[in-house]
């Protein structure tokens, strides 16, 4: 892996939202068809990670590579292209609730008309068995479907254009720890199954430990710690040990008044 | 000092406002020219727009026409001219109070819809998910909402126009003893293209306010429930104050001397 360089290469990445400093300096790499999850606390950027990635936030300065491709301050068009390799899944599933369920999950292939319509709903009944829902769930809306169902679609939708690139935000929020570990679970069969690179962010660490060829802690801006999934019971270092641990003592101090 | 700081902030809110809008408008009117194109939300929004505002204009304008027709019977039996009745609603309703009616009533209707979906989508991510699926937002939302505003506000003004006129006839001939055919006949010889025209022209006017206010606020509304309100609230606020602003400088433009 060494040799090859990394899917994702970010340097010095800087961005404040007026005074509110959220990335500080942030470096990180993502090898090819590495799974790397970003844990840290709520409100410390990890979002605004993805986003910058993505394109749907502007930093204010820093590099960001796709595939040794400086994509920040990209034309549009040309960050069209870049997208076509990436999919996501948005923290709250973001269906489209004007859509039922197969037009949602071929909504990027529609859009680049790489499929006909009468392609598409056949496309979809695969993708949604790919992660475990029935065909008859393809004619159903988004606010018809649980919480769950709606993660699975957003999921299929995510992965049905066979991005190279997979981004998960927080996904197993709002889920509970069973449904949680069979989104997890499905995670790690896609992305190996599509041979994607994956960045994922969270704060759930069992989701982290499930998910994880390799784990970067989020902190202040900055990447503080990163190395292999089996490593980060012993990372020596006390802000891992924290938050792993789920402590409230400890060098992060959470802005809570006492 | 105090006093200067609020002066300056308020200009410059203003100013800031107005070059978003104006940046977010020639974004979503340039992509209106260049494809791809999406018709069957376009076609979806016009049915929205046009076909559903339908009821609620058409009862405004029927009770426009009418109270039209007995207000200018008392004014102008006054001085014995009551012949100019059929004269005065058709004017008024072509030139004036069928397009700001209309644009009125379905600012209220369209404009808050608009801004409370787009600025759900918003703020539940739909709108960035667009992107990340290789569709342009302002292309697939804003463009083709902004198209069915200006294609079918004319459309429901030119009915607006008709059914006032009707009501207009109903009064004058049932209540107020007007002879049928010379009250069509009045009506018909005096109404001029230009008085129809300059009326539709206005109503293209009011579908621009009216769908780019709805997604302006709705595109740029966050914090959850409570900003797509108040995202909602202003698109409707704005968008009437626009339209009777827009109103005049247009009367203004074709009559003005």
């Amino acid at each position: 892996m060494s040799q090859t360089p990394p899917k994702i290469r970010i340097r010095d990445l800087h961005k404040a939202f007026g005074p509110k400093v959220v990335l500080d300096g942030l470096d990180l790499d993502v090898g090819v068809a590495e799974s790397v999850v970003v844990i840290g606390g709520s409100g410390t950027g990890k979002s605004v990670l993805i986003k910058s990635i993505l394109g749907l936030l502007k930093p204010d300065r820093g590099s960001i590579q796709v595939d040794g491709e400086e994509v920040t301050g990209m034309k549009p068009g040309d960050r069209e292209a870049v997208n076509r390799k990436v999919g996501m899944l948005f923290q709250g599933a973001a269906l489209f609730d004007s859509l039922p369920a197969w037009e949602n999950v071929t909504f990027g292939l529609l859009a680049q008309k790489r499929v006909t319509r009468a392609q598409a709903r056949d496309i979809a009944v695969a993708k949604l068995a790919q992660v475990g829902l029935e065909a008859e769930v393809a004619d159903l809306y988004p606010a018809e479907l649980s919480g769950g169902m709606q993660k699975r679609v957003a999921l299929a939708r995510a992965i049905a254009a066979d991005p190279e690139i997979i981004f998960f935000d927080e996904p197993t929020t709002g889920l509970d720890p069973i449904m949680a570990d069979v989104i997890n679970d499905l995670i790690v069969k896609i992305t190996r199954e599509v041979g994607a690179t994956a960045l994922s962010i969270t704060h759930d660490m069992a989701s982290a430990r499930k998910i994880a060829n390799r784990i970067a802690m989020l902190y202040d801006g900055k990447i503080i710690w990163a190395g292999p999934t089996a490593g980060i019971d012993a990372s020596g270092n006390p802000f891992v040990d924290q938050f792993i641990h789920g402590r409230a003592e400890g060098p992060i101090k959470m802005a809570v008044r006492k | 000092m105090r006093l200067l700081q609020l002066i300056g902030r308020v200009v410059l809110t203003f100013l800031g406002t107005t070059g978003r809008l104006a940046l977010f408008a020639g974004a979503g009117f340039s992509h209106c020219v260049r494809p791809p194109f999406y018709p069957r939300i376009i076609v979806r929004q016009m049915v929205d727009i046009g076909y559903y505002s339908l009821p609620v204009v058409g009862l405004t304008a029927i009770f426009a026409g009418m109270v039209m027709a007995l207000q200018t019977y008392t004014g102008t039996s006054r001085f014995s001219a009551e012949s100019a009745v059929a004269n005065i609603v058709v004017l008024a309703l072509t030139r004036e109070l069928g397009p700001v009616l209309a644009g009125l009533m379905v600012a209220g209707r369209i404009g808050a819809s608009l801004a409370a979906e787009i600025g759900t989508m918003r703020v539940t991510e739909q709108i960035d998910a667009l992107t990340t699926l290789s569709t342009n937002p302002m292309k697939y939302l804003v463009a083709p909402r902004l198209i069915a505003g200006v294609v079918m506000f004319p459309v429901l003004v030119l009915i607006a126009d008709i059914i006032g006129v009707f009501g207009g006839y109903v009064v004058a001939v049932y209540k107020l003893g007007f002879n049928a055919s010379i009250y069509i006949q009045n009506t018909y010889n005096f109404v001029q293209a230009e008085d129809v025209i300059s009326g539709l022209v206005k109503a293209a006017v009011f579908g621009v306010i009216v769908t780019l206010m709805g997604c302006y606020h709705g595109y740029h509304s966050k914090g959850g429930a409570q900003g797509v309100g108040t995202a909602t609230t202003n698109a409707v606020v704005s968008a009437c104050i626009l339209i009777l602003a827009f109103d005049y400088i247009l009367t203004e433009m074709f009559f003005g001397t």
